[in-house]
């Protein structure tokens, strides 16, 4: 084994959308991201911030802001509704109609009973939550222009608006602007910007009555709510000052700003003697190149996103143990699921965007080469297939069936099957009808030989439809032995066509047998989400990765972890494979040989061979390039079953082709930053 | 070799300034800085030096004020003293003794031999002149020797130290360490370069080798502490330091623009730029209406009202090395050697100020390392100092030079540039030098690697040209001379200006500059002739040469050789006004006599790389023989590491000691005694060899309330 012939594809242009606003649920410990194309992604900082949910954006739909109210999330957008999403069947739940035209910011007090939106018209508008649904309350006194951001207090008494040139706290129960205090007036920017108009981007109200905004004139200030007066304003940006997060215990405070730093703020008192404490600015995180439009701020952490896409996840040193998986910083910007899938058999590749599916065919070469030799290419990659999705909804997930014959998506709303025919240069695309029980999947999958469609439903329930000349048949529904409602977000089958496996966010992963169309077991369930997973091709083994990076090989005939298992576990994996921050997104085997286990994350790719001993644990894990300058005798000795090609960079899928060729789908986050609007300009020393 | 008790080499002047960050009285009226083994205090306001403060025996190492009488300063000196003296009146109040030597001190801090300690000592109130101090107690046992890296903020409550990468602070005896990052590519530019603490927040600011400025809070707690960082500096802070109410953080750096920034809105800053070279401390007045820079081009500047310099105090300044030769110029009797790159200083050695400076490459000079810029390497002045000549030269892949010719203007009392000569030779100039001769018609003579040396006169413009002479005298080229293709050394002429002696390797030619005729030529190999001289007045007979081995004499009369004695001899000075010829490390002699009646060997750590005679305004009238050669020229010489030292006769070191007795004796009934006890915190050295404390390094002092 050893050596490949490797494709190295560069043209699947993906294209993350920007960050447009965050909200964290302290309670379950899961941060809700919106993108400006309407996606919202649930990730679990309980479990290594694995991206948990994935609920597809929709046509018109934008998300400006996310709140969590106990368990329940929802969202407003420019379009002027309220949107409340269904977190087990990932799509949205309902919409209400605001009636105050765009919806700039929405939320909800700290007992989770209340919502405020604050609209273009000017209004405040206090929605109630009732069970299922939520009721419209109250109207507050209307502002002389739109409300841009709401902080209620932590006592849910009042609330602070941020409009255009100024501050207002409100009475939540009357509904009037609290008597003693009339109004907080920002300052516009000095000199030529004096005319402009400036947004109060974000208000954060603490509950010693004090008011913290930041605005579009670059300022963090202090106020005094109940004296409606100024304390202290720190420049912080010549640009905007686009979102504010406080900590919980209100001692530290961030500022996101248009040229992409994070800048810090702590409660601190200036003589170490004296109790009178004041915020002071303090560090400086530079981790975006461009506008940050949504923080927050978790116990340890600070997390950040914006318009350059990456979420960023920067723990504070001083809350966290060093050298602990907590303290490595983490950047994500690729989802934590494949958007690629490959057609074994036939040498091709289906990229699924958000609107549009693309199919190519890989490139060829006849050359062989020396191993680090570019092979020159005697057919070039070529695009196959664009298929424009229907309707509004995002597409969700998009399977190509291994022989290349079968492909198929789903969105919110509907499936669609597709039957591929190659004839020399020319395909034919024809649309194969499902039956009416589908109407959406989270998941899709062909078996190994194609015969087979698998759909997975609501309440982790699997439809199978069996796949003749033009023809889908519905066969029969696949159902766990469990109560959990979350739905499917990995499946597997085995190439001989005996099990298919389903993972949920429940941490479930069950296993269901084919030939028989039933139920066969679950695996024992582990604390964290399983993040990749594949059944062997001969072993009836299944294979998962979990978001801790923790892996486990479970048998499915004896039901129990096989022996490689049992010794994984017992010697503990190796301290520098637990401390990877990416997480594992695919596995797959080789056909060669039983005992490779293939997997790859953003950074690296991996073949385990069973055969060989487990790394020790002060051995050096990625030790390939050393192994390479060995002779034989000392590199029989070192080698050890891990062994780690960090050759290619920002991967989003690793597979075997069946010819065993080797298909790595990069893309360079250059790629993407080059393809990123210009940031705001800064002055740079000797430019 | 006899031992001369009764001549001293001392520091004459010239000492760093910048040595150690100055002193600005309560009132701002006196700078009081340390200058070598002495302290010096000028006004604040006209430049002038006021009081010269000596009796320190060894290099002065820190300065203060005494808390408890604001008219009093405290000195402390590598001889183990701590002085107190009155800065108004320039008198000694009292000395104290530090006894340190105890071995107890060693054990207390074992493996820690070769650090400096911080250790404070309890001053005890006493009306005797000489005190002496034993008890102290050790508050770090490893801190920097840079005082720059200790800072005591409010009191005694805290202090705060920084060496290497960690931030130490001390909050009445509990220590906390601070580190920065110390793997990556950050770490070894983040280092900590100075610390300063706020006088009235519990803010540290420390300064960075990557530029930037870190202001620590929150520092009682190991873990929960917190800083924020601003940057402007490009290349590291070297000097911090708040104004007096903390209202503004002043940082200085390579770059030499002083930056004000508001405390509690670093955003906002004040510069004040050009002010001429490396900032390396900064100083407030203790009412903060004055601030003071010192440079590294020892210089230091008075700022006033944060905008406006309003002095400049500039002593001599040790650049990288001094590639001319040292010279005295014989108008103003100023020592004129390289100062700032690409000048020329003229430095008064009467009154330990520097003239001015002389602008030879009249280029921007650009701070970056690696980059070559043009160096003057050779200067020469004619003998009655109306003539300057200079080469600069730069060598970046070929050999650039020109030579300068610089006329004396009697209107602005300064050279003015008369002839550029681009590319004289094709080699880099090894010597040039002025033919002594009165009369008006000057020649220089330029010897260069090339292989030939070149002889310029000073051409008056043809007046038979029939236009108007607009144009001034200009130098061109006269002769070029050569000798069997060989690599000329170094020239000389006679006293009288007839005789021109050039060295080729072995050989030595004689010319004569009127005809340009090859009179003779010497040689007494083995070895290169280094260095030639001729006698002057009754033994101008007689040419000086000196090679790697040895050391020729010959009468050129008889053009023979004279006598010749095995001596590595580098260079040779002759007296212009007496027959004495001296050679560094040291002998002096007359060519006439090949006996030393003068020799002293070790005159100082290192070897002399430059030396001269300078003509004393007055003759000492003649005292003991073996002093009798510094009649009428003091020696002055140029250590490597840019020391400038000169012998000391014991009639002028009496007649010093006298006069500032009488002095003392004069103001003795103004002394007063301190009341109060203090706190010293010192620092101290602990030599690696002896193992005994030998110098103290760092003065600090706060009271004890």
């Amino acid at each position: 084994m050893g050596e490949f012939k490797v494709h190295r594809v560069r043209f699947f242009d993906y294209m993350p959308s920007a960050i447009s606003a965050m909200a964290f649920n302290v309670h379950t410990e899961r941060l809700a991201v919106a993108r400006a194309d309407g996606t919202v992604e649930i990730y679990n900082f309980a479990d290594n911030c694995f991206q948990e949910k994935v609920i597809p954006g929709k046509d018109g739909r934008t998300v400006e802001a996310l709140c969590w109210a106990g368990q329940r999330l929802f969202s407003t957008g420019l379009n002027g509704e309220i949107v409340e999403y269904d977190l087990e069947n990932l799509r949205s739940k309902y919409t209400v109609e605001a009636y105050g035209g765009p919806v700039w910011t929405i939320s909800s007090n700290s007992q989770g009973t209340q919502l405020a939106v604050g609209c273009e018209d000017g209004t405040v508008k206090i929605f109630e939550l009732v069970e299922d649904s939520i009721q419209f309350q109250s109207n507050f006194d209307r502002l002389k222009s739109r409300v841009l951001s709401l902080s209620w207090h932590p006592s849910g008494t009042q609330i602070a608006a941020g409009t255009m040139d100024m501050i207002r706290v409100f009475n939540v129960t009357t509904g009037e602007t609290c008597t003693a205090l009339l109004q907080m007036m920002v300052d516009r920017a000095a000199g030529a910007n004096k005319k402009k108009e400036v947004a109060v981007w974000s208000v954060v109200f603490l509950s010693d009555n004090t008011v913290i905004s930041g605005d579009s004139a670059g300022k963090v200030q202090v106020w005094d709510s109940q004296m409606g007066t100024l304390i202290r304003t720190h420049l912080v940006t010549k640009w905007d000052v686009m979102a504010l997060a406080v900590s919980r215990d209100e001692s530290s405070l961030l500022a996101g700003t248009s040229e992409g730093s994070v800048v810090q703020f702590q409660f601190i008192s200036a003589r170490l003697d004296q109790p009178d404490k004041e915020w002071q600015r303090t560090r400086t995180l530079r981790s975006h190149s461009h506008d940050v439009r949504a923080l927050v701020h978790t116990d340890t952490a600070a997390v950040s996103g914006g318009n350059d896409a990456h979420l960023v996840v920067r723990p504070f040193m001083e809350k966290v143990v060093k050298g602990s998986k907590e303290s490595a910083p983490c950047k994500i910007t690729f989802p934590h699921r494949s958007l690629v899938s490959c057609g074994k058999k036939a040498g091709i590749l289906l990229f699924q965007f958000p609107e549009r599916l693309e199919v190519w065919r890989l490139g060829e070469s006849n050359e062989n080469g020396i191993p680090g030799e570019e092979l020159s290419v005697t057919k070039k990659p070529e695009a196959l297939i664009h298929l424009k999705r229907k309707g509004d909804d995002h597409i969700c997930c998009s399977t190509l069936s291994p022989c290349g014959g079968w492909l198929a998506y789903a969105s919110a709303s509907s499936v669609r099957l597709f039957q591929l025919q190659y004839d020399n240069d020319s395909i034919a695309l024809t649309k194969v009808k499902l039956p009416k029980v589908l109407r959406w999947a989270n998941q899709l999958c062909f078996s190994a030989d194609s015969s087979r469609l698998f759909a997975s439903f609501s309440q982790s329930s699997v439809l199978v439809f069996a796949l003749s000349k033009s023809e889908a048949k519905y066969v029969h529904t696949l159902k766990p032995k469990s109560v959990s409602k979350q739905a499917v977000h990995l499946m597997s089958t085995s190439d001989d066509g005996q099990w298919l496996a389903t993972a949920n966010s429940d941490c479930e992963v069950h296993v269901y047998n084919l030939k028989k169309l039933k139920y066969h077991c679950t695996v024992p369930v582990y604390g964290s989400c399983p993040s990749a997973m594949a059944i062997h091709p001969t072993g009836s083994n299944v294979v998962m990765v979990h978001a801790d990076q923790k892996i486990f090989e479970y048998s499915l005939e004896q039901k129990e972890y096989t022996e490689w298992s049992r010794s994984l576990a017992k010697k503990g994996l190796h301290g520098s494979w637990l401390n990877r921050v990416a997480p594992v997104t695919h596995v797959s085997f080789s056909a060669s040989n039983p005992d490779y286990i293939i997997l790859h994350d953003m950074n690296m790719f991996c073949i385990i061979d069973k055969s060989l001993p487990l790394p020790e644990k002060d051995s050096d894990l990625c030790n390939q390039n050393q192994l390479r300058s060995m002779n034989e005798a000392a590199r029989v000795k070192d080698s050890h079953a891990f062994k780690i090609c960090e050759m290619f960079k920002n991967l989003l899928c690793v597979g075997l082709m069946e010819d065993h060729s080797l298909v790595v789908v990069e893309r360079p986050l250059l790629d993407i930053a080059t393809r990123l609007p210009a940031p705001v300009r800064q002055k740079k020393f000797a430019t | 070799m006899v031992a001369h008790a009764d001549t001293r080499v001392v520091h004459r002047g010239g000492s760093k300034i910048n040595f150690r960050a100055p002193v600005i009285t309560q009132d701002s009226r006196f700078l009081i800085c340390v200058s070598g083994e002495c302290i010096k205090v000028f006004s604040t306001s006209t430049e002038e030096c006021i009081h010269h403060l000596q009796g320190h025996k060894e290099l002065v190492t820190g300065l203060v004020l005494n808390p408890s009488n604001h008219l009093q300063v405290f000195s402390c000196s590598e001889d183990g003293t701590i002085r107190l003296w009155d800065f108004t009146d320039g008198i000694l109040i009292r000395v104290t003794l530090l006894h340190l030597k105890t071995p107890s001190t060693l054990h207390s801090v074992p493996g820690h031999c070769k650090k400096f300690g911080l250790v404070s000592l309890n001053l005890p109130p006493s009306v005797e002149q000489h005190v002496m101090v034993k008890g102290h107690t050790i508050v770090f046992q490893s801190v920097s020797t840079d005082p720059k890296c200790i800072a005591f903020g409010q009191g005694v409550r805290m202090h705060a130290l920084t060496h290497s990468l960690t931030h130490s602070l001390t909050h009445s005896h509990t220590v906390f360490g601070f580190a920065l990052g110390t793997s990556g590519e950050m770490a070894a530019r983040n280092a900590f370069t100075c610390v300063a603490c706020h006088p009235k927040d519990d803010c540290i600011a420390t300064g960075h080798g990557d530029g930037k400025i870190r202001l620590w809070r929150n520092f009682n707690q190991e873990k929960e502490y917190t800083f924020s960082t601003v940057h402007w500096h490009h290349s590291g802070v070297n000097a911090l330091c708040f104004t007096p109410e903390g209202t503004n953080l002043l940082s200085g750096g390579l770059e030499s623009v002083l930056v004000q920034w508001r405390y509690g809105q670093e955003g906002q800053k004040d510069f004040l730029p050009r002010l001429g070279s490396s900032i390396k401390e900064i100083v407030v007045s203790p009412d903060g209406s004055l601030f003071c820079t010192s440079h590294t081009d020892n210089k230091i500047t008075v700022i006033k009202n944060c905008t406006k310099v309003s002095a400049v105090i500039q002593g001599l300044v040790h650049g990288d090395g001094v590639k001319t030769a040292l010279m005295v110029d014989p108008r103003t009797k100023a020592l004129v050697l390289n100062g700032k790159p690409g000048h020329l200083q003229f430095y008064s050695l009467q009154r330990d100020q520097q003239l001015y400076n002389l602008d030879i490459v009249q280029q921007e000079y650009i701070n970056q390392s690696n980059l070559d810029q043009f160096e003057v390497v050779k200067a020469a002045l004619d003998s009655r100092g109306s003539w300057l000549a200079t080469v600069e030269q730069r060598s970046a892949k070929e050999v650039e030079i020109s030579l300068k010719l610089w006329a004396f203007d009697e209107h602005t009392q300064s050279f003015v540039l008369n002839t550029t000569i681009s590319a004289p030779h094709d080699g880099p100039i090894s010597e040039i030098c002025f033919s002594p001769s009165s009369q008006n018609s000057t020649t220089l003579v330029s010897v260069s690697l090339d292989g030939h040396f070149k002889a310029w006169q000073l051409t008056q413009p043809d007046p038979s040209d029939g236009k108007q002479s607009d144009e001034e005298a200009s130098w061109s080229c006269d002769f070029v001379g050569d000798y069997h293709s060989l690599e000329p050394k170094c020239c000389c002429f006679s006293a009288d200006g007839s005789l021109l002696a050039v060295s080729f390797k072995e050989v030595v030619t004689v010319w004569s500059p009127a005809s340009w005729d090859l009179l003779t030529t010497l040689s007494q190999p083995p070895g290169a002739i280094q260095d030639l001289c001729f006698g002057r007045l009754s033994c101008s007979k007689y040419l000086l040469g000196a090679t790697d081995k040895n050391l020729c004499c010959w009468n050129l009369l008889t053009c023979s050789l004279e006598w010749s004695t095995a001596l590595d001899v580098s260079l040779l000075l002759a007296d212009p006004l007496s027959e004495n010829v001296a050679c560094p490390f040291l002998f002096v002699f007359r060519p006439s006599e090949p006996r030393p009646h003068f020799s002293q060997q070790a005159l100082c750590t290192g070897r002399v790389t430059r030396a001269v005679f300078a003509p004393r305004d007055e003759p000492l009238d003649g005292c003991e023989e073996s002093s009798q050669w510094l009649n009428r020229s003091q020696l002055y010489f140029l250590t490597h590491n840019m020391e400038l030292l000169t012998f000391l006769t014991k009639p002028e070191e009496e007649r010093l000691m006298a006069l500032s007795k009488q002095v003392a004796v004069l103001k003795k009934h103004k002394q007063e005694f301190l009341h109060t006890s203090c706190l010293l915190f010192i620092s101290l050295f602990i030599s690696q060899f002896a193992l005994t404390l030998s110098a103290i390094m760092t003065l600090v002092l706060s009271i004890l309330t």
